[in-house]
């Protein structure tokens, strides 16, 4: 095994989230200099409030999660004929229509992705909170894997707006946005500033300070 | 300890002594495996040119017609901002924003920022505020979506198939050059190339 990791905290170093230029914290002061010397960024050692502020826009894209998948996303009115459409009975149609490829996008994107993104990211906070010492490096990889795929989710609120600008040919066929794409567009937005808010060295926070007595004041 | 070397992992905060990599090496974090740096040969002067490339690409765009739809001998164009447009009246301000900074605002953004700090270095020479863009930059890149964007469109065209026949235009060829262009610009710029220009020979 690795001896005692050194870290840029364990030696009293904060790194910069901007321009990664390592600063040394002022003896006696627990915080660095405000301030990035070479970039101007705000210096933090870890991200501020990172688990309060993770929980509550992760708590916040779940409520918003519910209408946007029960709420229509889109209105077709062809001929007189008027259907709405939610994202799940999107999905269906693609299916009964044997477009199964498209159905499997979809899904994927829509429904699968931000519910994944939420469960490894109340995963990675209860692990964090609860100081588990779990297989820090396959956490670390669910966390770049929920910073990765968040912007996929995007792909439903992109077709509804390329609907709507090309089926427009009055009352022969007309498609309309309706509110769930509103409140699915705030789930995916919000879910991508969670992924943001956390910050993945706390995973490793919890191992350091049992490989090493902690020698900060 | 000179932190002059020094690099701590930005995924898990372990120091690195971080030896000069060479052009078209990758250095990785020991311990969590995170990218660490990534530098390419000439790489601020192919990003430099991919991004001169990508505005290119932009205006056009966003000015030809993007996409058509042919049904029943009516033809209706679009161009890139009509569904935008299109949101915005059917009520949808908020979706309509997203939309607009995810496909349009940030890759331009993007560009521009690119464009303004790589240009005076090559001469060696920092632009005034450069620090302050790049910042911006950094917290740009994730909402720019140009790809998401086009499995969007593949995902549509194949919806209204059965419907209508569907023509890309010109502005649809420029935008999928665009994603490839952004793409490789993004990735031959290495941040450390660039402080390590405007440290110059100090």
């Amino acid at each position: 095994m690795m001896p005692a990791a050194r870290t840029a905290k364990s030696q009293s170093l904060v790194s910069c989230g901007v321009c990664h230029l390592l600063v040394r914290k002022l003896p006696g002061s627990p915080e660095p200099p405000g301030r990035c010397p070479r970039c101007g960024a705000a210096l933090h050692s870890r991200k501020p409030h990172s688990i309060a502020r993770t929980w509550a826009l992760v708590i916040a894209a779940l409520l918003f999660y519910v209408p946007a998948n029960v709420l229509p996303i889109t209105k077709v009115s062809s001929l007189g004929v008027v259907q709405l459409d939610t994202i799940l009975s999107g999905v269906i149609y693609f299916i009964h229509s044997g477009m199964w490829p498209i159905a499997v996008v979809i899904f994927i994107a829509s429904i699968f992705v931000p519910l994944l993104k939420l469960l490894i990211l109340i995963l990675l906070l209860v692990s964090v909170q609860r100081r588990l010492r779990w297989r820090p490096k396959d956490r670390t990889r669910l966390y770049r894997i929920t910073e990765a795929i968040g912007r996929w989710s995007m792909v439903d609120i992109f077709v509804v707006t390329i609907l709507v600008a090309l089926v427009h040919l009055g009352a022969l066929a007309n498609i309309e946005a309706q509110a769930g794409a509103a409140f699915f567009a705030a789930v995916v937005v919000i879910t991508i500033f969670a992924a943001m808010s956390f910050d993945p060295r706390l995973i490793w926070d919890a191992k350091e300070s049992d490989d090493e007595p902690e020698h900060t004041t | 300890m000179s932190t002059r070397h020094l690099m701590a992992c930005h995924d898990c905060d372990l120091l690195h002594r971080m030896p000069a990599v060479p052009d078209g090496m990758t250095a990785t974090c020991g311990r969590c495996g995170a990218l660490l740096a990534k530098p390419k040969r000439n790489g601020l002067e192919r990003s430099l040119a991919l991004a001169v490339a990508g505005l290119v690409l932009f205006v056009l765009a966003n000015s030809f017609p993007f996409l058509g739809f042919k049904v029943q001998g009516q033809v209706r164009e679009t161009l890139l901002l009509t569904g935008i447009w299109e949101l915005h009246l059917q009520g949808m301000p908020q979706v309509a924003l997203l939309v607009f900074v995810t496909t349009v605002l940030a890759p331009l953004a993007q560009l521009l920022a690119l464009v303004y700090i790589l240009l005076p270095l090559r001469r060696d020479r920092a632009a005034p505020g450069m620090f302050q863009v790049f910042r911006w930059l950094r917290s740009i890149a994730p909402w720019s979506m140009t790809e998401v964007f086009m499995l969007g469109i593949l995902v549509s065209v194949v919806k209204l198939a059965k419907m209508a026949q569907i023509i890309p235009g010109t502005a649809a060829f420029c935008f999928m050059a665009l994603i490839f262009v952004l793409a490789a610009c993004m990735s031959s710029l290495d941040p450390h190339e660039i402080w390590g220009r405007w440290e110059g020979p100090r």
